[in-house]
């Protein structure tokens, strides 16, 4: 009998290594995720959910879309995606320009170490922390319209620099600048340099190289860094409150509003469409490059 | 391989181009001088080797005539231009790297084509021409190819391709031969002889390697620490090496200690002296060695030797010979050989 236990175990070996994690993931990821799809077919009244398979839900949210005035639903996704566009320009620009330079303008190793560590230290407060201390700089009374005002270039104070997109962009570049850093400078670092001097043999000036070599030979990092600023931002609801003071709409700021009026089954469909759009975007990036070879 | 031959052959023979020169070129890193005062003339069309044990400078002179290295004093001229703060591309050479620095992201006929869009050569022509080149090297069925999905012989092929591209008038290898197979590099070898030889431009090879540059070059110029130790023909440094480190790098010398001074004598012209007489009358008195092994080589016996004073020997035998008197490792043997076969060196 225990012969013939251990027998099992033997023949089974990597199903059964490979079990945990995929207990840890049907758990708390698949059966959530279930969860969720399938209460967006449900109905709800003012104080109960009704078990039903209705798309009540989905055709609430998009309800006078086929009109040429942009619905709510159209128009918070535009809001939203304004947003991401906007981040993930200055994040990828930020991110590129500082991961180049430690890839290829700091000279020793050591430096190099001592420059990144530098970049990631900021994550060892909390999100809400570091988003939280732009307010005293940017407020009404804050350092910024101060230094302005006292400078002269200013007479009254600057309304735009605090709860406005402005700020919501601000927050969300200096919270996800990193996550593109990373992985860009891990591609540019596995650029061999003698294809830069190639390149400079072949008549290239450095803008051509950057543009023809460097780019392009950095794509996974670049692909894999807006992955990460996409999902954070498209999903984000906190950063958006706080940061644009509860008056930018956001696809996640719907969600959390359906929630706190108990409409679940309306989140619910709100969050799938959320889920096959960033799904579709992240589809579209991955065939610009080969991730799973990059990895 | 046929088949390449006649391309080649297609091609009228040019002009020779080229002509390289270097006039008190130094280059210093800091506190450490690279390369010292180097004077260098090679003729336009010539097949030059830059011969040298790592550091000696050969890589710094070749990369400061390709513009990737600014010299520190002195001019560099390519047909009669001083071309010493031109940029890279405007010199007239093009480089092919160790390793070929291929870029991994473009195909064979975008890596080709890609000094020539770097100029802003509309597409349509710049494919024509990149095709014409990979057809030279017989790589056009594999122009849609990436670099990585060729073999290190196909790659060297390509490098070639896209440094000859421009139409530079002297073409810079880097190594060309260190990563490829030990069978490959013959090929690999005659086929850059052929080259350079139907292009009429001139080749500057830096190797380590005293073969690659004998079997290669019309010239071979021999660095050490920074400097120009010999330069000549192939022939003329085998058959007269200046100093011990000539006959030593080069190899197939022997170095030997005479009452007189130093001497260099191949050693296939040493033999053992045979018993105790010495049979050419005009032979040199025995010069004592201990066996240290022996190697089979196919065509006979290679001896490894080592003198009084620890220097290693060696003489080539024949089976008929070494029958006649069995060896083993350990026998004390004597040197002999023919005076006019001595080449007295310079002191070091």
């Amino acid at each position: 009998m225990l012969q013939r236990a251990r027998h099992w175990c033997q023949g089974h070996a990597a199903l059964l290594q490979a079990a945990p994690l995929a207990l840890v993931l049907a758990l708390f990821f698949v059966l959530p995720l279930l969860a969720t799809a399938v209460v967006s077919l449900w109905d709800y009244t003012e104080y109960s959910l009704v078990p039903d398979v209705t798309a009540r839900n989905y055709r609430e949210m998009f309800e006078g879309c086929a009109s040429l005035t942009l619905c709510t639903t159209f128009r918070t996704y535009l809001s939203t995606l304004k947003l991401c566009l906007l981040v993930w320009v200055f994040t990828l620009t930020i991110g590129f320009t500082v991961a180049y330079f430690l890839a290829f303008m700091v000279r020793t190793e050591a430096m190099r170490t001592v420059l990144f560590l530098l970049c990631t230290a900021p994550f060892l407060t909390s999100n809400v922390i570091r988003m939280i201390s732009w307010i005293p700089l940017l407020g009404r009374e804050g350092v910024a319209n101060r230094a302005l005002q006292s400078l002269g270039i200013v007479s009254q104070p600057v309304e735009w620099l605090l709860f406005s997109e402005f700020s919501v962009v601000l927050a969300f570049v200096h919270l996800y600048t990193l996550f593109v850093t990373v992985p860009v400078f891990n591609s540019l670092m596995r650029i061999d340099r003698r294809l830069l001097e190639a390149a400079r043999d072949a008549g290239a000036t450095g803008w051509q190289t950057l543009w023809h070599v460097v780019v392009p030979l950095a794509k996974p990092g670049i692909v894999i860094g807006s992955i990460f600023v996409i999902v954070l931002v498209m999903g984000d609801f906190v950063t958006i409150g706080v940061m644009g003071g509860q008056q930018i709409a956001s696809v996640g700021k719907v969600i959390q509003v359906q929630m706190s009026y108990l409409q679940f089954p309306a989140a619910a469909a709100q969050a799938m469409v959320l889920l096959a759009l960033v799904l579709g975007m992240i589809v579209a990036l991955t065939k610009l490059v080969d991730i799973r070879r990059e990895l | 391989m046929q088949q390449e031959t006649l391309r080649l052959d297609k091609l009228a023979t040019p002009l020779p181009r080229g002509a390289i020169e270097f006039v008190g070129v130094s280059k210093r890193f800091g506190a450490t001088t690279a390369v010292s005062a180097l004077d260098l003339r090679i003729p336009a069309g010539t097949y030059c080797c830059l011969l040298g044990p790592s550091g000696c400078g050969k890589t710094t002179t070749l990369r400061m005539l390709a513009g990737h290295e600014q010299a520190s004093d002195g001019d560099i001229l390519l047909d009669n231009t001083n071309v010493t703060g031109l940029p890279p591309a405007r010199r007239g050479t093009a480089m092919m790297f160790q390793s070929y620095a291929l870029f991994p992201h473009l195909s064979c006929l975008d890596n080709v084509a890609f000094s020539l869009r770097m100029q802003g050569m509309p597409k349509p022509e710049r494919h024509a021409r990149a095709a014409e080149m990979l057809a030279l090297v017989e790589m056009d069925s594999y122009a849609a190819r990436l670099p990585t999905q060729l073999s290190g012989g196909q790659q060297q092929r390509v490098a070639l391709a896209r440094a000859l591209v421009t139409n530079p008038a002297a073409l810079l290898l880097d190594e060309p031969l260190s990563a490829l197979d030990p069978f490959l590099r013959g090929r690999v070898r005659a086929e850059l002889k052929r080259f350079q030889q139907r292009l009429g431009i001139s080749f500057v090879h830096v190797t380590h390697s005293q073969d690659e540059a004998l079997a290669l070059a019309d010239w071979v110029v021999l660095m050490k620490d920074g400097a120009i130790e010999q330069q000549g023909t192939a022939m003329q440094l085998f058959d007269n090496p200046r100093t011990a480190f000539v006959a030593r790098f080069l190899g197939g010398h022997n170095v030997l200690a005479l009452p007189q001074g130093q001497v260099a004598v191949r050693t296939d012209r040493t033999r053992l002296a045979e018993g105790a007489g010495y049979p050419e009358t005009n032979a040199r008195a025995a010069y004592t060695a201990t066996l240290r092994a022996l190697e089979y080589t196919g065509t006979g016996f290679s001896l490894a030797l080592a003198d009084a004073t620890g220097e290693e020997l060696g003489v080539l035998l024949d089976e008929a010979a070494l029958a006649a008197h069995p060896l083993t490792p350990g026998d004390q043997v004597a040197l002999t050989w023919d005076p006019a076969d001595e080449r007295p060196l310079d002191p070091a």
